[in-house]
């Protein structure tokens, strides 16, 4: 539904996104990571048609978006950085005002609009003015608007930023539901929400795309891939370290105290290969009695930062 | 087209969704009815006519104008919903006409608003209507030339102080480019063409002969091609600064 080939943006001597190519077919949601200023809502205003590329091209469905904006902007419910909306209006006079401008009339509109008031659960203050909601409000409002059409393709950039953990709950929940039918990007910096809504991860740092590939891929770069914690009493550390880091496939065992007076040792395994066996093994050889075993899937925080500050020499 | 109306429909509510619309509505009445009797000597001069009453807009304009333009372009560039609205299937031209017009019949309220002085000449005598009609017509026509250029502004800014500042300034050039103190300065040294084109681009004399019931093609014209010219250097405007 959506390919973006060599994208890039400059803003006089500053390129913002240089050279982005990715694409994303319905069914698919993908998760736009990056620190803050990579790049990512500038790609997503090319994509919506808001902002022209410098060179490179974006289409939806086949529409470019530079040479038949229109059509693209039809095709795209879009949740702009910040959720920006018309202050002085009440949700029901703005979802009226949206769903008319995308063409949508009579029966078919009342319906739509009911629908998404529905889903996002706008009813207890359709009409108060929007300037008067709370921040949640106004997010749901602002994803209301981006879906009352029933998009193919939705762009959010973040969608849940400012929405307390039930909110973030639901929302995730909706992004989930309506991803087998259309296309979806969201950007965000909370690292779970790609694990919990995304099929896919891309992460942008100063304009560039460096990594894309599922959010299980991502885990698998982490060092902390199926590395596994030990909690024990404190006192019997040394001589489970002794035991464990002799055995084959250990990188290397690292150890950190718990508030509660027992400590951790996480051992990491070399290449993320599976020790989980050999290591309990190893433990009941030992006669050390531990609290806790608990394999880890990896830190996506840590590949995060690995990825956008970088071994490969940028800043 | 429906997009556009949509627009239109948006920003003519938009005007009334805080007291402002009213408390503009009332100065303009308020002002334009005080310049009409203290300044414009509509009784003392014994005719039956609302020379005094019309005399006058191209100044009360000059402020009330830039006042209804200012919110048009920056409050959405403030509050970021230029990004909502420029992501909607929408064409650029289509949002300025929608906004424009929105402001546009919303003068064009409060012009209609000062009809009792309409029924006052009638009553007190047998004023030329035909002469009314057209000066009426004149001024809402001057009133969407000094909105064009104000909603261009407004397009330059976030800050609506600054586009009305700005608004005002460049109508008060428009308006003092007939006075004669102005023009005998550029007399002095300018060529006669270029004293007659500055002369030419004052609403105040395209104005004024238009309200003495003497409609000149030129004055049509000017009016008639000033007011696209604004909206297109809107439109540009709109499409270059509104990511910035």
């Amino acid at each position: 539904m959506i390919t973006i080939e060599n994208l890039s943006k400059r803003f006089g001597p500053i390129l913002a996104v240089d050279h982005v190519s990715l694409s994303v077919s319905r069914g698919e949601v993908l998760g736009f990571l990056g620190p803050n200023g990579a790049g990512k809502t500038t790609t997503m205003r090319m994509i919506t048609g808001f902002l022209s590329p410098t060179s490179g091209t974006a289409t939806v469905d086949g529409h470019d978006v530079t040479r038949d904006p229109i059509s693209v902007r039809r095709l795209v419910g879009y949740l702009p950085e910040g959720a920006p909306l018309y202050g002085d209006m009440t949700p029901a006079a703005f979802l009226n005002f949206i769903a008319a401008m995308r063409g949508l009339t009579g029966a078919e509109k009342d319906g739509r609009i009911a629908e998404t008031i529905e889903t996002l659960q706008l009813a207890d203050v359709l009409h108060r003015p929007i300037d008067t909601l709370s921040k949640g409000f106004k997010r749901r409002v602002g994803l209301a608007q981006a879906i009352v059409h029933d998009p193919d393709v939705l762009i959010l950039d973040e969608p849940t930023d400012g929405l307390d953990p039930n909110q973030k709950h639901q929302v995730r929940n909706l992004i989930r539901t309506m991803s087998k039918q259309k296309a979806i990007i969201i950007s965000t910096h909370i690292l779970e929400e790609v694990e919990a809504v995304c099929t896919r991860s891309v992460i942008i740092a100063d304009g560039r795309v460096v990594f894309d590939g599922t959010p299980g891929d991502l885990q698998r770069r982490s060092e902390r891939h199926n590395a596994v914690a030990i909690r024990l009493e404190n006192p019997q550390i040394a001589k489970l370290r002794d035991a464990v880091s002799g055995l084959a496939g250990v990188d290397r065992v690292e150890e950190q105290a718990e508030i509660d007076g027992t400590a951790t040792l996480v051992v990491i395994p070399a290449n993320g290969q599976a020790i989980l066996h050999e290591l309990s093994a190893c433990v009941r050889e030992s006669g050390v009695p531990v609290e806790e075993i608990q394999t880890e899937r990896g830190h996506l925080s840590e590949v995060f930062r690995r990825l956008t500050i970088g071994e490969e020499g940028r800043v | 087209m429906r997009a556009a109306v949509t627009v239109f429909r948006r920003e003519f509510a938009a005007y009334f969704s805080t007291p402002l619309a009213y408390v503009f509505i009332v100065i303009f009445l308020a002002l334009s009815g005080a310049f009409t009797f203290y300044m414009g000597y509509f009784f003392d001069r014994g005719q039956a006519d609302l020379q005094p009453f019309f005399v006058f807009h191209p100044w009360l304009y000059l402020v009330f104008v830039p006042a209804v333009a200012m919110r048009l372009w920056a409050e959405e560039r403030k509050a970021g919903t230029i990004e909502l609205l420029m992501t909607l299937p929408v064409s650029t031209t289509q949002a300025v006409l929608g906004k424009f017009f929105a402001a546009w019949a919303f003068l064009g309220i409060a012009l209609a608003l000062t009809f009792p002085i309409w029924i006052t000449v009638n009553y007190l005598g047998e004023p030329d209507n035909g002469v009314i009609l057209v000066s009426y017509l004149a001024s809402f026509t001057m009133a969407g030339a000094y909105l064009a250029i104000g909603a261009c502004i407004s397009a330059l800014t976030k800050n609506q102080v600054v586009a009305f500042i700005l608004a005002a300034l460049v109508a008060f050039l428009f308006l003092t480019s007939g006075l004669e103190i102005v023009l005998a300065f550029f007399r002095s040294w300018a060529p006669d063409a270029m004293v007659d084109i500055i002369a030419g681009m004052s609403f105040l004399t395209h104005f004024q002969s238009i309200t003495t019931g003497v409609v000149d093609l030129r004055d049509v014209i000017f009016f008639g091609s000033l007011i696209p010219l604004c909206l297109f250097i809107n439109k540009v405007l709109v499409d270059t600064r509104k990511g910035a």
